[in-house]
């Protein structure tokens, strides 16, 4: 076991070096930093000094380095739209990031479960396939236009639900996290966004707990526990479900972290003011630190909670652990 | 004329006439195809042609509603085009660029998967690494990220005089990944199958071996994930136009369509956005249709990830 955690940190660690030096490569191919803090009118040799100073001219592996040591340290460099360092930046826009994916996730748990485990259990049954025609149509649909068509119909339409921005927020923990959940404003807000963002991933659990359970259900230990004459609730829920939502719980890991993709289009829709938003905005701009600096957050966070969901689903299920050793 | 009577025996023809849904799908797909790729000859309007375009004709509703104009059926968009029009060289646009993505990833995808299933060793390991992480990161957050770096190095101006190309390879390079595991998947099941040992007896060539006797035998789990991914890459493509990274308003692809008529939703010009998302929903719809119909068929061991 302890062997198999190591190994998935080594790793982690070689994937973030990787993310971490295509981020360099950005950062040191595109635009001149030097044009952007001495103006035009500026000679040459003093140019060539300040590249000097500022290490520009080293040999570019050393300058890798460089970078690495101020990325561990958490620094990117200074957004030059912001006026302020690119990690600050983005650190004001995580919480509202996390706070949409929170709490759709919140809502994909609550919905798929039931609805899954039902088209498991009755497959041939109208509801059931009304769920999985519906399901079909969900994942043919992009979450933008979903977002769209939730504004046209219920905030332009209906005008019951706003259709841009976070409304109210209050600040917790010492101003460190602002959140829209205090707020019957900020929850306004949040209800067309997080509806969106699930339609996409909605449809993907259902399927995939449905399909999960119905393998199951057609296990040797199901069939032997129905001879046993068990009551149906206890077959179902306590001897089917608990085998069903262990692969359910690996793919659930990785999707969350798929979500923040979601997010970038999402946010653009309802300008939200999250990180997504603020990446798109930073590539209108050319502003590469902020840039680089989403690009190795993203990667940080896919990166941990891959490795999270890896550790955990390897306690649960020895297989996984073994046959990696291969 | 044998082949023909083959097809019309088989038992892919049979299931197929069976099925209403494939039925329905394949004929709205079809006409689909044809009406985006005929747009040229039967459009009433050549959005491309600024000169018939004129700025007068904006935001006029569609038909049936007040102020509609017969001379523009489902209404104009915010810049005097004829939506229809437009939406019909627009589908064009995303089905043209999400059939080149899809050949793009096949081929990188078939390749790569072939070398790693039957070479193996450090090939197979460097590349099935490097699927593991892009599709960790999703698809879409890498095709966002490689057309970000694009737009910041080429600009965009050039980035939209070239959109089309580089959104197929922008596809291409994000959704490799699919091909390559199935693809490789099968290959290990290839691998050790007797006509193999015996190809490889009689001293065939690697190349040959590979390309000639493995390949065709994996390619039924390729037929039916080509579909699906055709309709992934469309919706890639949407979004990425959606974000602003992909075609240019001037050459609309549905998504930058949709994106162009966005901001005109909240002063009642629905139908800008509507139409070509109600078109772009029934594109990617049927395709997903055709592909779960074939994936049935076909019934090919699929690499689930």
């Amino acid at each position: 076991m302890f062997a198999f955690i190591i190994r998935r940190i080594i790793q982690a660690v070689v994937v973030m070096l990787v993310i971490s030096f295509i981020g360099f490569t950005i950062k040191s191919q595109v635009g001149d930093p030097i044009r952007g803090l001495m103006g035009v009118s500026v000679k040459e040799v003093e140019r060539e000094a300040l590249r000097d100073k500022l290490g520009l001219n080293d040999p570019f592996l050393i300058q890798y380095k460089n970078f690495l040591k101020d990325a561990v340290r958490g620094d990117f460099g200074t957004s030059y739209f912001f006026k302020k360092p690119a990690t600050e930046v983005i650190l004001d826009k995580a919480p509202a990031t996390l706070e949409l994916v929170i709490a759709s996730a919140v809502l994909i748990i609550i919905l798929s479960i039931p609805l899954g485990t039902y088209c498991a259990i009755r497959p041939k049954s109208i509801l059931s396939r009304c769920i999985m025609g519906l399901s079909i149509v969900g994942v043919s649909i992009p979450v933008f236009l979903t977002a769209i068509m939730l504004i046209f119909l219920f905030s332009v339409n209906m005008n019951i639900l706003p259709s841009y921005g976070r409304g109210d927020t209050v600040e917790i923990f010492g101003g460190l996290w602002s959140t829209g959940f205090l707020t019957w404003d900020g929850i306004k807000h949040l209800i067309l966004p997080v509806i969106s963002l699930s339609s996409i991933m909605l449809p993907l659990f259902i399927r995939l707990i449905r399909a999960e359970m119905m393998e199951v259900l057609q296990t040797e230990y199901i069939k032997f526990a129905w001879a046993k004459g068990l009551s149906r609730k206890k077959i179902w829920f306590k001897h089917a479900f608990k085998n069903t939502l262990l692969p359910v719980i690996t793919v659930g890991g990785v999707q969350l972290g798929i979500m923040i993709a979601y997010t970038i289009l999402t946010e653009t829709v309802f300008q939200w003011q999250g990180m997504g938003f603020m990446f798109l905005e930073a590539v209108e701009r050319s502003d590469t630190a902020l840039l680089v600096a989403y690009l190795m957050f993203v990667g940080v966070l896919f990166v941990v909670v891959n490795t999270l969901v890896d550790i955990i689903y390897g306690i649960i299920n020895p297989k996984v652990r073994i046959s990696g050793t291969k | 004329m044998n082949k023909w009577k083959k097809f019309k025996e088989s038992y892919f023809l049979y299931s197929f006439l069976r099925d209403p849904v494939a039925i329905f799908s394949f004929a709205v797909f079809a006409a689909l195809i044809i009406i985006s790729f005929s747009a040229p000859v039967t459009a009433p309007h050549d959005p491309y042609d600024t000169k018939t375009i004129s700025i007068m004709d904006s935001e006029i509703p569609p038909l049936w509603q007040d102020g509609g104009d017969s001379e523009f059926v489902l209404g104009t968009d915010a810049q005097g085009r004829d939506l229809l029009s437009t939406m019909m060289y627009g589908m064009r646009v995303s089905i043209i660029i999400g059939i080149g993505a899809v050949c793009l990833q096949a081929f990188l995808g078939v390749i790569i998967g072939l070398l790693s299933g039957y070479i193996g060793g450090r090939i197979d390991s460097f590349f099935m690494r490097l699927a593991d992480i892009q599709l960790s990161f999703s698809t879409l957050m890498v095709a966002i990220f490689i057309s970000a770096i694009f737009q910041t190095v080429f600009g965009s101006g050039v980035y939209g005089e070239y959109a089309v190309p580089i959104l197929v390879l922008i596809i291409g390079l994000a959704e490799w990944p699919q091909y390559a595991r199935t693809v490789r998947a099968s290959v290990l099941g290839e691998k050790e199958k007797e006509y193999v040992e015996a190809a490889r007896v009689i001293g065939l060539r690697q190349n040959w071996i590979m390309f000639r006797h493995i390949l065709p035998n994996t390619l039924s789990p390729v037929f039916v994930i080509s579909t699906i991914q055709v309709a992934n890459a469309v919706m890639s493509e949407a979004a990425l136009s959606f974000l602003g990274l992909g075609m240019p308003v001037t050459k609309p692809s549905l998504g930058s369509l949709i994106n162009a008529g966005f901001e005109y939703i909240f002063s009642g010009s629905w139908w800008i956005t509507i139409f070509p998302g109600i078109l772009l929903i029934v594109l990617v719809l049927v395709v997903n249709l055709l592909g779960d119909w074939l994936r049935d068929v076909l019934n090919p061991k699929l690499y689930k990830g």
